[in-house]
């Protein structure tokens, strides 16, 4: 057909296919914007954006208003890539916020009550967690049951091991002090903790470009650490699933376990590096948060694994697994963020935000289902 | 890695791969009671069988899935012994299983290459190509008369005739020289079954060895070169497409008169 159509010079020289297909509707950016999984956390994210600028104090909107409200979304988002990750592996993991609360109290035990120093305090942290992350794929793997039944289970057993923990080590409170003297002057603790790039932000006050106090000093000293961990962590994961070999077999597992063994995907190495990598993600929560409040205790990260998937199918992610995206699930908990300090700029009750949770969880997965059908030419 | 006895040569002109008498016991079921039969270069191998006569049993012997418990399995002439279904793959017999191993909500191309995906780079900043697999997707399948329009799409959104090819192709690609096909027309139409049946018949014109698991015998007299009957675990023998005629064909594989009965009163649709 070429041959015949072709003119000596076309004028779509940029054409990266010279063979055709007359059969082929010509796929509008509109159709490849909604194959895009994260199309309705953005969507969700720009209502969001028109409902407060119309409704909350202009101040939201502020340099000091946005962090104000990233911070927490940033909390969250850590968490909810790592669940995204998860649930694109076609597996759940229920038990990310009661590990939040136990690994602040490994990580506060540590160096509060054994006194060592904040890189062995990490390390153990984290291999801790690799521990629990390993155990509940074991377990999935090996029994066959859902990973929702397995990690429900780890809910359970990770906050009552808390609870009995931190009586343990603060001698009867439910509450661990003294993590912030502990810490105090250490070359690690600025990458966990505080604000980065104060001196750009205190450059940029003293030219007048940001808000500053009469003193001259900027209304807002720097980046919450954890904004940035959080935007790291979004490209990280988003290179992974979308530009390597493990991100093609994390789409695989949770599409069918079965067809990816068969065509020599290593399935039960994938999903276990899965469940570790989500338990070190509530990790890395509970220290940054941990750190910034200089204490841990046993409400720490309650309810999250449930905000968590929220965020995660807010942002695309299929319950039955196999699709999504990590910059989904980044809007995502923006979203939340938003809504949670918003309504304190506004005039509504706060308790609204739980309603506004479920509704948002609803709207998504109705959503996602059309968009699954869309993807997949069911009809 | 391979369980191929490598110190023993290929024998020219022996058969790609050859079953000698297999047995394969599931505790006291008796699958396969004696099995023999042989696919040479360029042919298609049709191996028929009503359910329950071993088919699935003998696909998974020869692709790595049960090993047998006594008999030969050889491939170009050496002995073979597969452990897994990657030493199958290894020695170069793919199976198409029916249910392809095709994730729909993934696309095509990354469909071809699960698994066995191509990477740029080094150490830390290894990725998978995807331009270059989007490429080699693209021109596979426009080798086989498949336009995949997009090779982005997903997979979902094709035909089962076109699954099916992507799955052969796949197969093709990674250097198979023996192809399995377990049942690929059973759950298609006839323009879809015939665009399978023609990519059959090109594969074989490259020279593949092909074994094409059916129980329509209509669909392995188009493209078959021998037909080997399979009935309650054992071969009823192996006839070349001169040696015999359709009809015989199908009563072989009904294991003689009772479905003559039923064919009867059906007034002879069977």
């Amino acid at each position: 057909m070429n041959a015949v159509t072709a003119s000596p010079n076309p004028p779509r020289s940029a054409d990266p296919s010279p063979r055709g297909d007359e059969r082929l509707q010509r796929v509008s950016p509109l159709t490849a914007l909604v194959r895009r999984p994260e199309l309705g956390a953005i969507g969700g994210l720009v209502l969001v954006t028109l409902f407060f600028l119309l409704v909350a104090d202009p101040a939201m909107f502020s340099l000091a208003g946005i962090l104000n409200f990233m911070a927490p979304a940033a909390q969250l988002g850590i968490l909810a890539i790592g669940a995204a990750l998860l649930m694109i592996g076609g597996e759940y993991d229920l038990s990310l916020g009661s590990m939040v609360a136990f690994a602040g109290l490994v990580f506060a035990a540590a160096l509060v009550s054994w006194q060592l120093p904040l890189p062995v305090a990490l390390l153990m942290a984290f291999a801790v967690a690799a521990l629990v992350g390993a155990v509940n794929a074991q377990i999935t793997l090996r029994t066959g049951l859902p990973s929702f039944i397995v990690t429900l289970a780890f809910l359970f057993i990770l906050r009552g091991l808390t609870l009995v923990g931190l009586k343990w080590a603060s001698g009867g409170a439910t509450q661990l002090r003294g993590v912030r003297e502990a810490v105090e002057g250490h070359w690690l603790a600025p990458l966990l903790t505080g604000h980065a790039f104060g001196g750009l932000f205190a450059w940029l006050a003293e030219r007048g470009w940001i808000e500053r106090f009469d003193s001259g000093l900027p209304k807002v000293s720097g980046i919450p650490v954890e904004i940035l961990w959080f935007a790291a962590l979004t490209l990280l994961a988003t290179w992974l699933l979308l530009r390597t070999r493990w991100g093609n077999w994390i789409f695989a597992c949770g599409g069918d376990p079965k067809g990816a063994r068969k065509s020599g995907v290593p399935v039960a190495q994938v999903k276990t590096a899965l469940f570790i990598g989500t338990a070190c993600c509530a990790t890395l929560v509970a220290v940054l948060t941990v750190l910034d409040a200089g204490s841990t205790d046993a409400r720490r990260g309650f309810q999250k694994e449930f905000e968590a998937i929220i965020a995660a199918v807010i942002g695309g992610c299929l319950l039955t697994g196999g699709y999504g995206s990590a910059i989904g699930a980044f809007f995502g908990s923006i979203i939340f963020g938003m809504v949670l300090i918003g309504l304190t700029y506004t005039g509504i009750d706060q308790d609204f935000y739980l309603v506004f949770l479920g509704g948002m969880l609803l709207l998504a997965v109705i959503f996602n289902n059309i968009v699954r059908k869309r993807v997949t030419g069911e009809r | 890695m391979g369980r191929l006895e490598s110190f023993s040569p290929a024998v020219p002109g022996a058969p790609l791969i050859e079953v000698r008498d297999v047995v394969k016991h599931f505790g006291p079921v008796i699958a396969l009671g004696g099995v023999s039969m042989k696919v040479h270069a360029g042919e298609v191998l049709c191996l028929l069988g009503d359910n329950g006569a071993g088919k699935s049993t003998l696909i998974g012997t020869l692709s790595g899935v049960h090993r047998p418990t006594r008999g030969e399995l050889l491939v170009e002439g050496r002995p073979a012994d597969f452990r897994s279904p990657r030493d199958a793959l290894d020695a170069g017999i793919a199976t198409v299983f029916q249910d392809l191993a095709m994730i729909p909500l993934m696309s095509v191309t990354r469909n071809f290459f699960m698994g066995r995906e191509p990477v740029k780079g080094w150490g830390p900043l290894r990725r998978f190509d995807l331009a270059t697999a989007d490429r080699i997707t693209h021109d596979e399948m426009q080798r086989i008369g498949i336009d995949v329009r997009d090779p982005q799409q997903a997979v979902g959104t094709l035909s089962g005739g076109e699954r099916q090819c992507v799955a052969i192709a796949r197969a093709v690609h990674f250097g198979a020289k023996v192809l399995i096909l377990d049942e690929p027309t059973s759950a298609l139409g006839v323009a879809q079954t015939s665009m399978v049946l023609k990519y059959i018949h090109q594969v074989r014109a490259r020279g593949l060895g092909v074994i094409f698991i059916t129980h329509n015998v209509r669909h392995a007299y188009a493209v078959g070169d021998r037909f080997t009957v399979l009935n309650r675990g054992r071969t009823l023998g192996t006839h070349a497409k001169h040696e015999i005629a359709m009809d015989e064909l199908q009563n072989l594989m009904a294991g003689g008169k009772e479905l003559q009965g039923v064919s009867a009163e059906l007034g002879g649709t069977i």
